[in-house]
């Protein structure tokens, strides 16, 4: 990981209540200078809640927020979002119509005077590369286009961190790739820090330094893109962030260590687990399947393709194992077995494997000792910070 | 530079109301007058200011929304004068004690016992009658009943030809207010009832009566007399004929025009100058080209009015009007008077 | 597990601090008290009397009110949103003309219109004479009916509906008409299935105006015999002395545009109608031959019988006085009344727009269901019969002397109200305040939050955002609210009457005063006059409007 400097955003304990609901609980968030960070999670969980608490639009009930070391809400106080220099970039531009795009990104440049105003104008938009577009109204954009009006008018003043709220899922599908490349392309360029919310996977993924899963108002998981892909803090941050299929599984001491197993046979193993002995449940992600054809019913990880989906590039199996549980496995294009013929799934080596006990995910044989408490498992309060 | 054109155009309509008739930067004239009549009092108060020196000023409004405006206003109310233009509004501005009794031995002696208070709170100025009215094509003046007119026109033989006003209009209100004060409830909803089964037309204007009773739509309508003198005075050829109602009964309905002093005017004494005025020398002017009989029985009506032929007045009994005034517009109401 | 503590929802649910400006909210506060203040001082003044007196055929009153309200709302809207239809989507001979002739029925006032039209329409008018001198002596139809006065208030109102659609009309985005042309909806469906809902906020708006125009007529369901509610007010209060009960009558009245404000919000919907771009129906099909005379027709025959033919009527009166006796009650003085109309007018406009634009802005930067609730209640004086209004300016400032005396001041306020057209301008805002949010806010309603969002991060405080941001796009609904108060205030009668201090007369005064002493050939010309005045804000809107057009279209 880049070293990154001090926190540029910083959440303390924030809750946000809207009658009954929390929409936020309890979020601790550090954003740092420089960094881009996606938050992610399924509509109503409180992601876009967080962006508008930190541009002032809200106000949190509890906990504290503050910007570029400055409290902008808590204890001391409320600072109106047109005092915390921050920029925001909508889902619908939210670009002024009766505004030619100069005049839209010159909007928050008020203070300055003609000249240096003028000067900011043509910089921001040479950055998105609109220059030559500056006289005309909004209406005469594209949608890509006007998401970069909205981004260089956001980035103008010039703002402690830039809030982009679902900024292209207006966007239709062949554009959206494109104008999130040259967006991003912008903000890393000049440095800024930003916070964009989304509920598109690979978009939190690809874009973000770091990624931050919310659910029901809490953050399930905050960690580097391969944190949150490859080590999930949770079932929920498992499967919402990509295909995962569950296995039960059995961790059996060995000769020094232990040894993951599962009806697929073995996964791998646990260096470090001595002696332990426990049920668990492993996360296994196509990609991690491997299929083999034929089956012997007698060996594990016999079963039945189900159903094959053509992706181009690869192709996903559905298998049916014996037990009734199902796995999707990634294939090559060359590999098709079709429907109904028996194979064998297996993991594919040298993967380092999430294990759940739980909802939870267990990283040492500390967090096995004890029965499995499925439901009783802690959904609550997280606490996992990267 | 829009804000600032804005602003500009404000402050100068400001400046223009401030300008314009705005008069709380002039002098109040020494009477005021609040006057639910509207009709040539312009003329009477300049007259009165020429023969007097004092001079008048007035608003125009309907008799209940004056009265609640020298009610809200209190104290600080500058009007004198009120001036209704029926007798039921002036008994009931007396009743809630609006008004204030004076002693005027000229208005004793100009203004009859039945046209004034009792107690002197309030004299009439003008009285106006409430009457038949025939197309002389379709209708024998012998048909109508000469002892109960009113009544008269709720016999089946009227079926299909009366016209009316609505049940909205204070004369009709005070019409069968009378007819209770004569006949009790009983007796006037029987004559409202025989109307409404003669199929009357009901109509919201005494105009449109007389323009129906012209074009032959209507045979007999009941109208103010001075609106057949007015619309007689435009358009002399009108096919319209006046008769006098129950004039070998109880009279034809009348009702008036009036005023009193306010009990809140500082100004008592000119006040009833003014009321005296119009009720003697004023009479003329105050009745202006308004064709109404003039109260003071020692002046003349106009040559028109007086054409219409001598007639007998109801007796009126401004209580009785004031009083009987809600309960004709429950009977109208309950007979669904208006359909 | 104190896990189950947090997962469990808190009983005690907290009040949201609104995330509204304190400054802008405890603005909208106060102008919902001032504009409260008069009806609750009438309330408070007669809740002291005895029980009221309710008319005797006050079901049958309710009744007939609803049909009214019915009845007109649909005709409102059909002619209103047709027509709105007509001139913006297509073009066609004379249509420029007819974009702002088709508001003057607006112009004409009630108690004008009641009486020309059934002297005009009914069995001894013209009209049927020269039916009954063709086709013979028949039965006569009397127009002084229920559905008479359906079609008499639907032509006269329809301009309510027709100003605030034509606005959305114009302000709708072209892309959402394209979007659904595109998905091979033709333009007949493109108008009903999307472009009809879309404006669905300037159209419940529109059709509110209406439903109190409706509520609060006396003078023409008068004519009409048609006994709504209101004119039960009138009949108790004049009828029966009896102001107490008249005024609880008129509380009845207020539920009804409860109502009517309920269902304008439910015909909103939860629907939001902000949409991306806007520009003119650059779109505009023409209608050639027979088609372009068949809209124009329309247009023309909609205006005939709620514009041309009373002006009509009453030109040929003022002509037919004019060469009897060379009167034509238009002397010096009535320069004057002119100008105080206009003046009045003008500032009743400027005050209720500005109280409008603050409220609408108000509510846009959030504070909430309190500030929205505070902003409706602004709209209620609409509701309220203008002699109510008035007379309860009169109370409220007597209340307001008093206090000022208990205060120490000698005399207190004195006649602060009656003694200048100030109380005219404040029973006004309380009365107009209605429309003028009506039409501000449909405006506001199109402005996305999103929009208000990004000029305050921007860097924008709330005061620049009003003025950079909010008013440029409202200028539509401000335009129309302009128009409508200056027309509304030009005709209003109750109130002025009852408040204007002595040697204060208007236009409509001196109109009304001649028509109510049936003096008719002699209020035609000055009843024209009122109708000339309101030309002018009209012809004003519409002049901006074009130019709004025309800059839209500039760029493209």
């Amino acid at each position: 990981m880049t070293p990154l400097g001090r926190p540029a955003v910083r959440l303390l304990g924030v809750t946000k209540t809207y009658g009954a609901v929390p929409a936020v609980d309890a979020v601790d968030l550090d954003v740092l200078d420089g960094e881009l960070v996606t938050v992610i999670g399924p509509s109503g969980c409180g992601k876009s809640t967080v962006l508008r608490l930190i541009a002032g639009l809200e106000r949190p009930d509890t906990g504290a927020i503050v910007l570029a070391g400055h409290e902008v809400a808590g204890p001391a106080g409320f600072v109106p979002p047109e005092r915390r220099r921050v920029g925001l970039v909508f889902q619908d531009h939210a670009l002024f119509p009766h505004l030619t795009v100069a005049r839209n990104v010159a909007f928050g440049l008020d203070r300055l005077e003609r000249g240096r105003r003028d000067a900011r104008v043509r910089e921001v938009l040479g950055l998105v590369r609109l220059g030559d577009l500056a006289g005309r109204y909004p209406h005469e954009l594209s949608g890509g286009e006007q998401q970069r009006v909205a981004l260089a008018r956001a980035l103008a003043p010039e703002p402690t961190v830039v809030l982009l709220d679902e900024p292209f899922s207006s966007l239709d599908e062949t554009l959206r790739a494109q104008v999130r490349a040259e967006l991003v392309g912008v903000l890393r360029e000049t440095g800024t820090t930003a916070v964009l919310v989304t509920h598109d996977q690979t978009e939190a993924l690809s874009v973000g330094d770091r990624v931050v899963v919310m659910r029901a108002g809490r953050v399930e998981q905050t960690g580097t893109p391969q944190e949150v892909f490859e080590r999930p803090a949770s079932r929920f941050v498992a499967s919402f962030m990509g295909d995962a299929d569950f296995l039960p599984a059995h961790v059996h001491p060995e000769r020094g260590g232990a040894l993951l197993t599962c009806e697929i046979g073995i996964v791998s193993t646990l260096p470090g687990w001595g002696g332990t002995d426990a049920d668990v449940e492993v996360v296994l992600r196509p990609h991690e399947v491997a299929l083999t054809a034929g089956a012997d019913h007698a060996t594990a990880g016999a079963g039945v393709v189900t159903d094959v989906e053509y992706h181009g590039a690869f192709v996903l199996h559905t298998v049916r194992l014996t037990s009734g549980r199902t796995l999707r496995s990634w294939q090559p294009h060359a590999v098709r077995h079709p429907v109904g013929a028996p194979v064998t799934a297996s993991v594919v080596p040298g993967l380092t494997p999430t294990l759940l006990r739980g909802d939870r995910a267990v990283t040492s044989p500390a967090d096995v000792a004890g029965p499995a408490d499925g439901d009783a498992a802690p959904r609550g309060r997280s606490t996992l910070r990267s | 530079m829009r804000r600032t054109t804005l602003l500009g155009t404000a402050l100068s309509l400001c400046a223009a109301v401030a300008a314009s008739g705005c008069s709380v930067f002039d002098p109040p004239a020494d009477i005021q007058v609040y006057s639910a009549r509207h009709y040539d009092v312009e003329d009477a108060f300049k007259e009165f200011e020429e023969q007097t020196g004092k001079s008048v000023e007035f608003i125009f409004d309907e008799d209940a929304a004056l009265l609640e405006r020298i009610k809200a206003e209190g104290d600080d109310s500058p009007a004198d004068v009120y001036m209704t233009v029926d007798a039921g509004n002036l008994w009931n501005a007396a009743d809630q004690g609006v008004l204030e009794a004076i002693d005027s031995p000229a208005l004793d002696d100009a203004v009859p016992a039945e046209y004034r208070d009792p107690e002197n709170r309030w004299f009439g100025l003008a009285v106006r009658a409430r009457t038949v009215l025939y197309n002389p094509n379709a209708v024998d003046p012998a048909e109508f009943d000469a002892e109960d007119t009113y009544g008269g026109l709720a016999d089946p033989k009227w079926s299909g030809r009366l016209c009316m006003r609505d049940s909205q209009e204070a004369y009709t209100q005070s019409l069968v207010a009378s007819l209770i004060a004569l006949h009790g409830e009983e007796g006037a909803r029987d004559i409202v009832q025989g109307w409404l089964d003669n199929d009357v037309q009901i109509m919201s204007n005494d105009i449109l009566l007389i323009e129906a009773v012209d074009a032959g739509t209507c045979d007999v309508a009941i109208v103010n007399h001075y609106y057949v003198a007015r619309e007689l005075d435009e358009k002399p050829d009108l096919n319209v004929k006046l008769f006098w109602a129950s004039q070998e009964g109880e009279g034809t309905h009348v009702n008036i025009s009036g005023a009193g002093v306010v009990a809140t005017s500082d100004n008592k004494a000119d006040a009833q100058e003014l009321i005296e005025w119009l009720a003697t020398d004023g009479q003329h002017d105050f009745i202006g080209g308004n064709h109404e009989y003039p109260v003071n029985p020692s002046v003349e009506p106009d040559e028109l009015v007086a054409s219409f032929g001598e007639f007998t007045p109801m007796t009126l009994d401004a209580q009785a009007y004031g009083e009987n005034n809600a309960a004709a517009v429950a009977l109208l109401a309950d007979l669904g008077y208006d359909g | 597990m104190t896990e189950l503590a947090t997962t469990t929802p808190s009983r005690a649910v907290r009040r949201v601090p609104g995330r509204g400006r304190t400054p802008w909210s405890v603005a909208v506060v106060v102008v919902a008290l001032l504009v409260a203040a008069p009806v609750l001082a009438v309330l408070v003044d007669v809740t002291r009397g005895s029980a009221p007196a309710w008319p005797r055929d006050l079901d049958r009153m309710v009744v007939t009110t609803l049909l009214l309200m019915l009845g007109v709302g649909v005709g409102t809207l059909v002619v209103g949103a047709g027509l709105a239809w007509l001139v913006t989507a297509y073009r066609f001979v004379g249509r420029d003309t007819m974009v702002w002739l088709l508001v003057l029925p607006l112009a004409m006032p009630a108690y004008i219109l009641g009486f020309v039209f059934l002297s005009t329409f009914d069995e001894a008018g013209p009209v049927q004479g020269a039916v009954r001198a063709v086709l013979g002596d028949g039965a006569g139809l009397s127009v002084r009916s229920l559905p008479g006065c359906v079609v008499v208030m639907s032509l006269t109102l329809y301009p309510y509906v027709y100003l605030l659609a034509r606005a959305a009309f114009v302000e709708q985005g072209p892309r959402t008409r394209d979007a659904a042309r595109t998905l091979g909806a033709g333009r007949a469906r493109t108008f009903f299935r999307v472009l009809l809902p879309l404006a669905r906020p300037s159209l419940a708006a529109g059709l509110a105006l209406v439903m109190m125009e409706v509520l609060t007529d006396f003078a023409t369901v008068q004519y009409f015999g048609v006994r709504t509610v209101s004119v039960g007010v009138y009949s108790v209060w004049r009828g029966t002395y009896d102001f107490g009960s008249a005024v609880q009558l008129a509380s009845l009245v207020l539920l009804f545009a409860l109502a009517v404000l309920a269902g304008e919000r439910m015909m909103r919907g939860r629907a939001r109608f902000t949409q991306p771009g806007r520009g003119a129906p650059s779109d505009a099909v023409t209608l050639a031959g027979w088609r372009g005379g068949l809209a124009l027709a329309a247009c023309l025959l909609t205006l005939a019988a709620g514009f041309f033919v009373p002006v009509g009527r009453l030109a040929g009166w003022g002509v037919q006085r004019f060469a009897s006796d060379g009167t034509a009650s238009i002397d010096a003085r009535f320069g004057e009344y002119l100008v105080n109309s206009v003046v009045v007018a003008s500032l009743a406009a400027v005050v209720c727009c500005s109280l409008a634009v603050l409220i609408g802005h108000a509510v846009k930067l959030g504070g909430g269901r309190v500030v929205r609730g505070f902003a409706g209640l602004t709209t209620f004086g609409y509701a309220v019969p203008g002699a109510v209004v008035g007379i309860g300016t009169l109370l409220f400032f007597a209340a307001v002397d008093d206090l000022v005396e208990a205060l120490g001041v000698p005399g207190g306020t004195g006649l602060l109200v009656t003694g200048s057209v100030a109380g005219i301008l404040y029973a006004y805002a309380v009365r107009f305040l209605g429309p003028a949010y009506q039409a501000v806010d449909a405006s506001f309603a199109k402005v996305s939050p999103s929009m208000t969002q990004s000029a305050l991060a921007l860097g924008a405080p709330p005061r620049r955002v009003l003025t950079r941001v909010h008013l440029p796009l409202v200028r539509p609904g401000i335009a129309v609210a302009l128009v409508l108060v200056a027309v509304d205030a030009v005709k209003e009668l109750p109130v002025v009457l009852l408040l204007r201090p002595f040697g204060f007369t208007t236009v409509s005064v001196w109109v009304y005063q001649l028509a109510a002493e049936n003096f008719w050939s002699l209020a035609a010309l000055p009843a024209l006059l009122i109708v000339l005045l309101a030309l002018v804000p009209v012809v004003l809107l519409f002049r901006q409007v074009r130019a709004v057009d025309e800059g839209a279209r500039r760029g493209s």
